[in-house]
């Protein structure tokens, strides 16, 4: 019991301090998860129109989506540190210019020849 | 050295007494828990970022495939079953909402809460992988797994295959694009394969985290292996999440 009341101390002291260790509550996990279903739902549905190219841009912008919703607060970027937002973005960064340059690549090397 | 210097010199002075001013969990080579935390964060998102790289190539790869022999991946991506693939779907991000709940539950130190998210993690995993060893069925069946064994037939005289010409009415493909279907299931095969081997792996993890939550670890305030854990299943999620748009769904027109 006594272990409990100082960790509730150390988080309130917690809370106070910027760099501090932020826990995210049920109440955003539920409000997360409910986006995450209905953003099933509705790629779902998407898929069942026929929207010619627009299908696959609205079915990655879903995803992207959700998956940015994901990052943020079931992984808690949101709220962690700038080291960790910045590796996240690197990330991002460094995995869309590589598959940019390889499909330019893909795409332009033909260029000329027909 | 002056970090060092600092060190000897608080070991000289309190002398026996250094564990009794921090956690025992606290590593000497850090000066605070919340460093600790903070190292093991950034490094459990390098470790997720060559798995983005990992997983990325598998994705270009797929990108750059499709744009080549789009009529075969589009009678291919109609052989999945899509209320199979919803239904994962949902099952998984229930599952990455089980496994917030448990890092939730392991830093405000609810031991029973933890155990619970964890094994209901585990359950939601395990019907995963059962719903996805179905579909593989499914396509063993029907002689999709790319190799000697592997058949045109769906896709050479796709009224043969009642159930997806019903739905999907495909014109048959000339030889030379049917065969590129086996290059679609073998995408498909690759990059949900390695998908579920990490579930695998997660659900080998969860169950030592439960053996190890009952016993009251990670409830006292060392959350780290949870909450990194907790990351691994959400990259995880966040795959699938792709993977079920760009299999299942974008090629349904």
């Amino acid at each position: 019991m006594s272990e409990q009341i100082e960790l509730g101390e150390h988080q309130h002291h917690d809370e106070q301090d910027e760099d501090a260790h932020h826990i995210v509550g049920p109440g955003v996990y539920v409000i997360i998860l409910i986006a995450l279903l209905v953003g099933t739902a509705l790629t779902v549905w998407a898929s069942f129109i026929d929207l010619g190219p627009w299908n696959p841009v609205i079915a990655l912008a879903i995803a992207t989506t959700k998956a940015t919703l994901v990052v943020l607060f079931f992984m808690h970027v949101k709220y962690s540190t700038k080291l960790t937002k910045l590796t996240v973005g690197a990330g991002i960064f460094t995995f869309l210019t590589l598959v940019s340059l390889t499909l330019a690549d893909y795409i332009s090397r033909a260029w000329g020849s027909w | 050295m002056p970090d060092s210097t600092a060190i000897a010199h608080g070991a000289h002075e309190t002398g026996s007494n250094t564990h009794d001013e921090h956690p025992p969990y606290l590593r000497h080579h850090f000066e605070s828990t919340e460093q600790q935390a903070d190292a093991a964060g950034f490094a459990m998102w390098l470790f997720l970022l060559t798995e983005v790289m990992f997983f990325g190539g598998l994705f270009t790869a797929y990108l750059i495939y499709r744009n080549w022999y789009y009529p075969a991946f589009v009678s291919g991506s109609h052989q999945l079953n899509v209320v199979w693939g919803t239904l994962n779907t949902l099952v998984l991000i229930i599952s990455s909402f089980t496994m917030a709940m448990g890092v939730w539950c392991a830093e405000t130190g609810r031991r029973r809460g933890l155990v619970l998210s964890l094994s209901l993690t585990l359950i939601l995993g395990l019907g995963f992988l059962g719903i996805k060893s179905i579909e593989y069925a499914e396509k063993i069946e029907k002689h999709h797994v790319p190799g000697f064994h592997y058949s045109l037939q769906s896709f050479l005289d796709p009224q043969s295959d009642r159930a997806v010409f019903s739905e999907y009415h495909d014109k048959p493909l000339m030889l030379d694009m049917a065969r590129h279907t086996e290059v679609y299931f073998s995408l498909y095969f690759l990059m949900t394969g390695m998908h579920a081997l990490h579930m695998i792996i997660g659900i080998g993890i969860l169950g030592f985290m439960i053996f190890r939550a009952r016993a009251g670890a990670y409830t006292s305030g060392h959350v780290t292996f949870v909450e990194n854990f907790g990351l691994y299943w959400h990259f995880v999620d966040i795959i699938w999440i792709y993977l079920f748009a760009l299999l299942y769904l974008i090629s349904r027109h």
